[in-house]
């Protein structure tokens, strides 16, 4: 078992250089070196070399590739051009908000997503599983902007309800304790919302299908003539085994606390690793766009790596 | 080919709706730059800019060139009296040369630019560049797959390993960083979408090919003497066909969600050309004003990737009913 999880692990830490190689070269590769892209074209071109030099520009590929290698494995990612500090330093300010809003957006998308499933397998084919299998389609259907914004205009606009926008007010950012919490709250609920609601539309779909099929098992007719509720059967008997795929799913979404959703982060000001990459990719800045990329790919790595591992766990007929 | 229309006819209901709203959403979006007129044509502003939904006003075009767009107008002797921006004028008829109605059946946006018109021309180019992208999807898909399924050993370990690690890399910072380093247009946004998408399918295409290269037929094939790119193309990929196609429904579909993401951050098409996810974010700075603007592209979103989820449940159901009745 622990020789199976190390060698994953190995694995997984090829990957990830591999990665890092490719992104690497990938920028390496791109028309035109960063220096005469980056800057205003009316600089100097003794200022741009200066920059060449400052930036280790004219140095070989291999040189420059195996020096950011070494650096990058002992955790220093450069220093970001835009916001001109180490670029760990920038991630990791980033890093917690995403998983705040990721990790809220998440739960109540795999609660949500379970229980509309739930509620349209009590009677399936009727009208409330037809009603609720138009509206996830639906809801999955809609882009995550057009959600927010619907949300934006509805309850920020039109009731002034919430805040748009941003992680915190003014007067939260000063407050301290109870009330910066419930300032938080308060700028958390819509980006949350309109994560969970394009998610619940997609778990909803996937659960229903997923459930449908366990239900008609021959374990869930045996419980049933073993006396056991139809609502035992499901909530005991079936769902837990429809919920294995689902575990899956979730490992495969854990990148996503750290990616976040960028739109969602975007649309709402938030500032995480999103809402960071946006302005990287916007303002070219390659070592924060690299560093970040970086980041992610070990959280689908791990991510991957966590759910093989839960789903061995609680599946007794998968081996790693 | 000819069998088709009998077999569609006999689709689940899913197919059949999935189809003819696709059908539907293409041919308007193909049409409708004919009818509704140039997308991009910039009137008259101050007083075209955000007109609600049914809005009906006058256009004036003058023999100098230029276009008027006003509230008001009727015919006096000697030429038009206008209500325009509260204010009457009058216009002599030999400066004239046109006058028509002119319905906003949609409203305008925020430099009174028909909402229409953007949105079904927006419509071509965002359904040309999915259609281009899960183009390209399945050709290296199914060329990746295909090859490692069929080769084995080292050929598909290494492949393997190719798709888990570009699996590895979150999608939408790819997409950044490839976004970044060249200049947006249709074209390297569907070489970005299709380079990030096609590991899905060379998995699939992978297992199929897996499992359906021991079966008698295609052994019998193999003794006939036929090549490979004959087996597969006409043995194996008939076969496989309804879970690729079921697939390529529902890629499609996030093909064109992940499109309108991309224009809607500013990574997609040039304005001023119009794209459904470029004019979203070009009606967020009114939405406070005005919810139109953004209201008929996001419908328009939503309908095409409900179309191809419906083609893809059909796809299914149709295939369990074969499965069901032999």
């Amino acid at each position: 078992m622990v020789r199976v999880v190390l060698a994953r692990i190995g694995v997984g830490a090829v990957l990830v250089w591999l990665v890092a190689t490719a992104t690497f070269l990938l920028v390496a590769a791109a028309p035109g070196d960063i220096a005469s892209r980056l800057a205003d074209p009316r600089i100097p071109p003794e200022a741009r070399q200066r920059w060449r030099q400052q930036f280790g520009l004219d140095r070989p590929l291999a040189v420059r590739y195996a020096d950011w290698l070494r650096t990058a494995a002992a955790g220093d990612l450069g220093v970001s051009w835009l916001h001109r500090r180490p670029v760990t330093a920038v991630l990791g300010r980033a890093i917690p908000n995403t998983m705040l809003l990721a990790g809220c957006g998440l739960t109540l998308e795999i609660i949500g997503g379970i229980a509309v499933a739930l509620v349209q397998l009590r009677r399936p084919g009727g009208l409330v599983d037809r009603t609720l299998a138009w509206s996830s389609l639906a809801a999955y259907a809609v882009p995550t902007f057009g959600v927010a914004l619907a949300l934006i205009a509805a309850l920020s606009y039109r009731l002034d309800l919430l805040p748009p926008s941003h992680m915190l007010s003014p007067e939260g950012e000063l407050a301290r304790g109870l009330p910066r919490l419930a300032d938080l709250g308060r700028h958390l609920v819509l980006p949350v919302l309109a994560i969970a609601i394009t998610g619940i539309g997609a778990m909803a779909r996937y659960v229903r299908g997923s459930l449908l099929d366990e239900r008609s098992a021959a374990y869930v007719l045996a419980a049933r003539a073993r006396g056991c509720s139809w609502r035992r059967a499901i909530a005991v008997h079936a769902l837990p085994n429809a919920l294995i795929p689902l575990v899956t799913m979730a490992g495969l979404s854990l990148p996503f606390l750290v990616s976040g959703s960028l739109v969602i982060e975007v649309v709402f000001a938030w500032p995480g690793m999103g809402q960071l990459m946006y302005g990287a990719a916007l303002g070219r800045d390659i070592p924060l766009l690299l560093g970040g990329t970086l980041a992610a790919t070990i959280a689908v790595v791990a991510g991957n790596l966590a759910s093989d591992l839960v789903t061995a766990a609680i599946d007794p007929r998968v081996r790693l | 080919m000819r069998r088709l229309p009998a077999s569609l006819s006999c689709a689940p209901g899913e197919l059949r709706a999935g189809i003819a709203l696709f059908v539907a959403i293409a041919g308007i979006s193909f049409v409708g730059p004919f009818l509704a007129g140039d997308p991009t044509a910039i009137t008259d502003p101050s007083t075209t800019s955000l007109l609600p939904p049914g809005t009906v006003r006058t256009q004036v075009d003058l023999r100098d060139g230029t276009t008027l767009i006003v509230e008001r107008a009727t015919s006096v002797a000697g030429g038009w009296r206008c209500k325009r921006l509260g204010e009457d004028l009058l216009i002599e008829a030999s400066r004239i040369a046109a006058v028509h109605r002119r319905v906003y059946l949609f409203g305008s946006d925020s430099v009174g630019r028909d909402i229409l018109a953007r949105t079904l021309a927006g419509g071509r180019i965002s359904l040309a560049v999915g259609l281009s992208a899960l183009a390209l999807t399945l050709v290296i898909g199914l060329g990746v797959g295909a090859l490692a399924g069929w080769a084995g050993g080292l050929v598909d370990a290494v492949l393997m390993r190719v798709v888990d690690a570009v699996l590895a890399i979150p999608l939408i910072f790819l997409m950044l960083l490839v976004a970044t380093l060249m200049r947006p247009s249709p074209l390297t946004l569907v070489l970005i979408l299709g380079a990030s998408t096609w590991m899905g399918v060379a998995r699939l295409v992978r297992g199929q090919v897996l499992s359906l290269k021991s079966r008698p037929f295609v052994l019998a094939a193999r003794v006939a003497g036929a090549s490979a790119p004959r087996i597969l193309l006409r043995h194996v990929l008939p076969n496989a066909l309804t879970p690729i196609t079921q697939d390529a429904a529902l890629r499609l579909g996030d093909l064109i969600l992940i499109e309108a993401s991309l224009s809607y951050l500013g990574f997609g098409v040039r304005p001023p050309t119009p794209s459904w996810g470029g004019m979203v974010a070009d009606a967020q700075a009114v939405l406070g004003e005005a919810w139109w603007p953004a209201a008929l592209p996001v419908v328009l979103i939503a309908l095409t990737v409900i179309a191809a989820a419906l083609v893809a449940d059909g796809l299914q159901h149709a295939q369990r009913r074969r499965i069901a009745v032999p």
